[in-house]
């Protein structure tokens, strides 16, 4: 099958076979996060950005600021709001951020894999040349979660309502654009199973988002206290 | 023997030449022979090449004494003095979440394996070893702002010293970034400099939040 002029596949153990996944610009990454926030109706992410040019460069360091701007935010807002209380004593938590990035790079990993595994089984054989390959879906999702990014940064303003109306935001505006992308192939097989694919997608997206800031942040207008609680043996620092 | 009789050697092969090993001059490298030196000059050159290196750090010109002769003391030198400062804070419960000697120290290094990976996948012509270096090296201005902040935190830790710290973190965070930016940034294709140098913001952003939020028991 002919390439068109486009890379050779190289082996997959030569370092140039992973060379060709960061092949990107600044401005191309740039242009990808502005176009993972904006659902225009008419233009599909994959399509439209990546262009048959998929990198691992975006999904990736995306994925480690936004576990980095979690743990962090939560920390933040946590001693913001317990700095009064006298059984409190700050500690950095350094290892939430492990569990906030084994959480993202799982969803990214394995979500996509999931859903370009289904694609591709329900590919009836007469259809156009395929569904997306699985990197441009770990592509596509890696760079959907950039819109919670600054999300997880206004979290730090300790108004409830504010930090939900933040999340609904960016949670709508990044499913949006994934089932703007996941649409047409999915729409290729029927109507109930795009409406499902879409479905399971955008729950997914939100559940992700919930989980980042429900256990990170003050939960629920800060009655509730996160598992870390440090016990109070301490006196208060002066 | 009848048919050797007829071998005889031609007359225009050249037979003649020196049997003897040509003793001459002595090799160059003879003259560099460190194996008769002193023990105090060899470890006075290493310590005077990361010396000269930490020098370089400080102030970021153009040079390539940092590229050319790498060497990986000076960043184990730095990070195991961080991890060690980093100790002693709020460890008293072992969950209390102040970083562990073992986590600075695999915070660092795979850090700064993961940036050098990352520079190499963009395109970047610096080598692995080389990139190590000058991101271990620029953790430099980030010690002396830890060694600043213990002494700020002797002093106390209310509000003024917290402010304190914070100028000197950030000051010490940019010029670490800068400086390591200044040596690598030459290696990468000019429209990719930005995307290296961001994972190098990350990592020293890291660095930095440790230090800052240090809290001694």
């Amino acid at each position: 099958q002919l390439l068109g002029g486009q890379r050779q596949p190289r082996s997959f153990w030569t370092f140039e076979y992973y060379q060709s996944f960061f092949d990107v610009d600044t401005q191309q990454v740039l242009e990808r996060i502005k176009g993972s926030v904006m659902p225009l109706p008419g233009k599909n992410f994959v399509r439209h950005h990546l262009r048959n040019n998929p990198d691992l460069y975006g999904p990736f360091w995306i994925c480690a600021t936004l576990a980095l701007a979690v743990a962090l935010s939560g920390n933040l807002s946590h001693l913001v709001e317990k700095r009064t209380s006298p059984t409190y004593h700050y500690s950095p938590q350094i290892h939430n951020v492990t569990i906030a990035a084994t959480l993202i790079f799982c969803y990214v990993g394995l979500v996509p894999l999931a859903l370009w595994g289904f694609l591709r089984w329900r590919r009836s054989p007469g259809s156009p040349p395929g569904p997306y390959s699985f990197l441009e879906t770990v592509c596509a999702y890696g760079y959907s979660l950039s819109a919670y990014v600054p999300s997880a940064v206004l979290w730090l303003v300790p108004v409830s309502w504010l930090q939900w109306l933040v999340l609904a935001v960016a949670a709508l505006l990044s499913a949006a654009v994934l089932a703007i992308t996941f649409w047409p192939p999915a729409r290729a097989d029927s109507w109930a199973t795009a409406l499902a694919v879409v479905a399971t997608v955008v729950s997914l997206h939100t559940l992700l988002a919930i989980g980042c800031k429900v256990p990170m942040g003050g939960a629920l207008g800060g009655s509730v206290s996160p598992p870390h609680d440090p016990h109070p043996i301490f006196p208060s620092p002066h | 023997f009848a048919g050797l009789a007829d071998v005889s050697i031609s007359e225009d092969i050249p037979v003649e030449g020196e049997i003897t090993i040509p003793v001459g001059s002595r090799s160059p490298d003879e003259d560099f022979s460190t194996l008769d030196e002193p023990v105090r000059d060899t470890i006075m050159r290493d310590l005077k090449a990361v010396g000269k290196k930490f020098v370089h750090v400080m102030y970021p010109k153009k040079s390539s004494a940092l590229l050319r002769d790498w060497d990986l003391w000076g960043p184990l030198v730095l990070c195991v003095s961080l991890a060690l400062m980093l100790q002693g804070g709020s460890a008293d419960s072992k969950d209390d979440g102040g970083p562990q000697f073992a986590e600075v120290f695999v915070i660092i290094w795979f850090g700064a394996v993961v940036i050098t990976l990352n520079s190499k996948l963009l395109g970047g012509t610096i080598s692995f070893f080389q990139s190590l270096c000058v991101l271990g090296y620029c953790v430099l201005p980030l010690t002396v702002a830890m060694l600043v902040c213990r002494l700020v935190l002797l002093a106390g830790s209310g509000t003024i010293s917290f402010i304190i710290r914070l100028i000197v973190v950030v000051a010490m965070f940019g010029w670490s970034t800068l400086a390591s930016t200044a040596f690598l940034a030459d290696s990468q294709p000019p429209n990719r400099k930005a995307l290296v140098v961001y994972p190098i913001f990350l990592f020293y952003f890291v660095i930095s939040w440790m230090i800052l939020t240090f809290t001694p028991q």
